[in-house]
């Protein structure tokens, strides 16, 4: 029986860090994408956004996100926006934990995906966030990009796009 | 290898339908997963679920969600159905759930279930149900509505039921 869930493509950062983590030239021979990463970013904070673009493009994007800090829940609507990342001045060593599922990523239909992010923090503020995403667009996902706002992604954030077979 | 992660049914409606519903469950798994990629054609309305047909006032939920401008959470016992997510009337397939079940097949404990689910730009949404039988599952029916159902599901939604394996 062919491998329901398989690994596609896994990318690692090495020491220079990484402006951007990117899929390419994904194949079109499942039915759904889990994109599962654990990053941090070398910018100050600890509340720093990663945004995501498909196939090159930032346009088209659409999201309601629900997030807690530990004190307030809080819901809001960023498009492009997916999870948060441990920055420079959060707890040393610790990355946060991100995944994204998209399902149906080959159709012509429009493409609807899941994110989560879980951003540890030993102090006060660390923050749990989910996503609804819509990307408006009837094109194959072929292209994933991840990118983080105003930073780079440092050495030893990872990420692995798996593959999923319905069938 | 023992396959851990298997597809057991997809189904993709072909026309507007009441309902969908997996029935014979395999109890060789240790969960289920079930995504989806859903719309309906008439206003916002709940997604629920039964198990084994049973429609008494057996399941429970809480759920917490946000909508952009604001959260919400709220609850329901002594339900009639179980509850996943909540569609909009737009007539799109923008509303993507996925659900984990847990423990299934255990004939000494109640069955939950997990769902993240959402509409891009309106509406995100956790989810926890329970069903108060200690029976195992070895059918899931899916509607739209507290009537089950109240709507139809339109076509071109899509659910797929998966098997996960603990060893």
């Amino acid at each position: 029986m062919p491998t329901t869930y398989q690994a596609i493509a896994t990318v690692t950062v090495g020491g220079g860090g990484a402006a951007t983590i990117q899929f390419s030239s994904i194949p079109a021979t499942y039915t759904d994408l889990e994109l599962v990463y654990s990053t941090r970013d070398d910018r100050g904070g600890t509340q720093n956004g990663v945004n995501i673009s498909i196939n090159g493009s930032t346009s088209n994007f659409t999201h309601t996100g629900l997030q807690s800090n530990g004190s307030s829940v809080s819901s809001f609507n960023i498009p492009r926006f997916v999870a948060y990342n441990n920055g420079s001045t959060s707890t040393a060593n610790t990355f946060a934990n991100n995944a994204i599922y998209f399902v149906n990523y080959a159709t012509s239909n429009n493409k609807v995906f899941i994110s989560d992010s879980a951003e540890e923090n030993n102090a006060s503020t660390a923050f749990i966030l989910i996503g609804a995403n819509r990307w408006g667009v009837t094109d194959a996902i072929t292209t994933i990009t991840l990118t983080p706002d105003t930073a780079n992604f440092v050495q030893y954030s990872t990420a692995t796009l798996y593959g999923i077979k319905n069938s | 290898m023992a396959i851990t992660y298997e597809p057991i049914a997809t189904t993709t409606l072909s026309t507007a339908t009441a309902s969908v519903s997996f029935s014979s469950i395999p109890q060789t798994y240790t969960d289920l997963l079930i995504i989806g990629q859903l719309g309906q054609s008439a206003s916002n309305n709940s997604v629920r679920y039964r198990y084994n047909s049973d429609s008494g006032t057996n399941y429970s939920y809480i759920y917490m969600k946000g909508v952009g401008s604001g959260v919400g959470s709220g609850t329901e016992a002594n339900a009639t159905s179980g509850y996943i997510t909540e569609t909009s009337g737009d007539g799109g397939l923008n509303c993507i759930f996925k659900c984990n079940i847990l423990n299934y097949t255990n004939t000494t404990t109640y069955k939950t279930l997990i769902t993240r689910s959402g509409r891009a730009s309106e509406l995100v949404d956790l989810v926890v149900s329970m069903w108060r039988n200690t029976s195992a599952i070895t059918s899931i029916t899916i509607a739209q509505g507290a009537s089950f159902p109240t709507n139809n599901l339109i076509s071109g939604s899509t659910f797929t039921l998966y098997g996960i394996k603990a060893a």
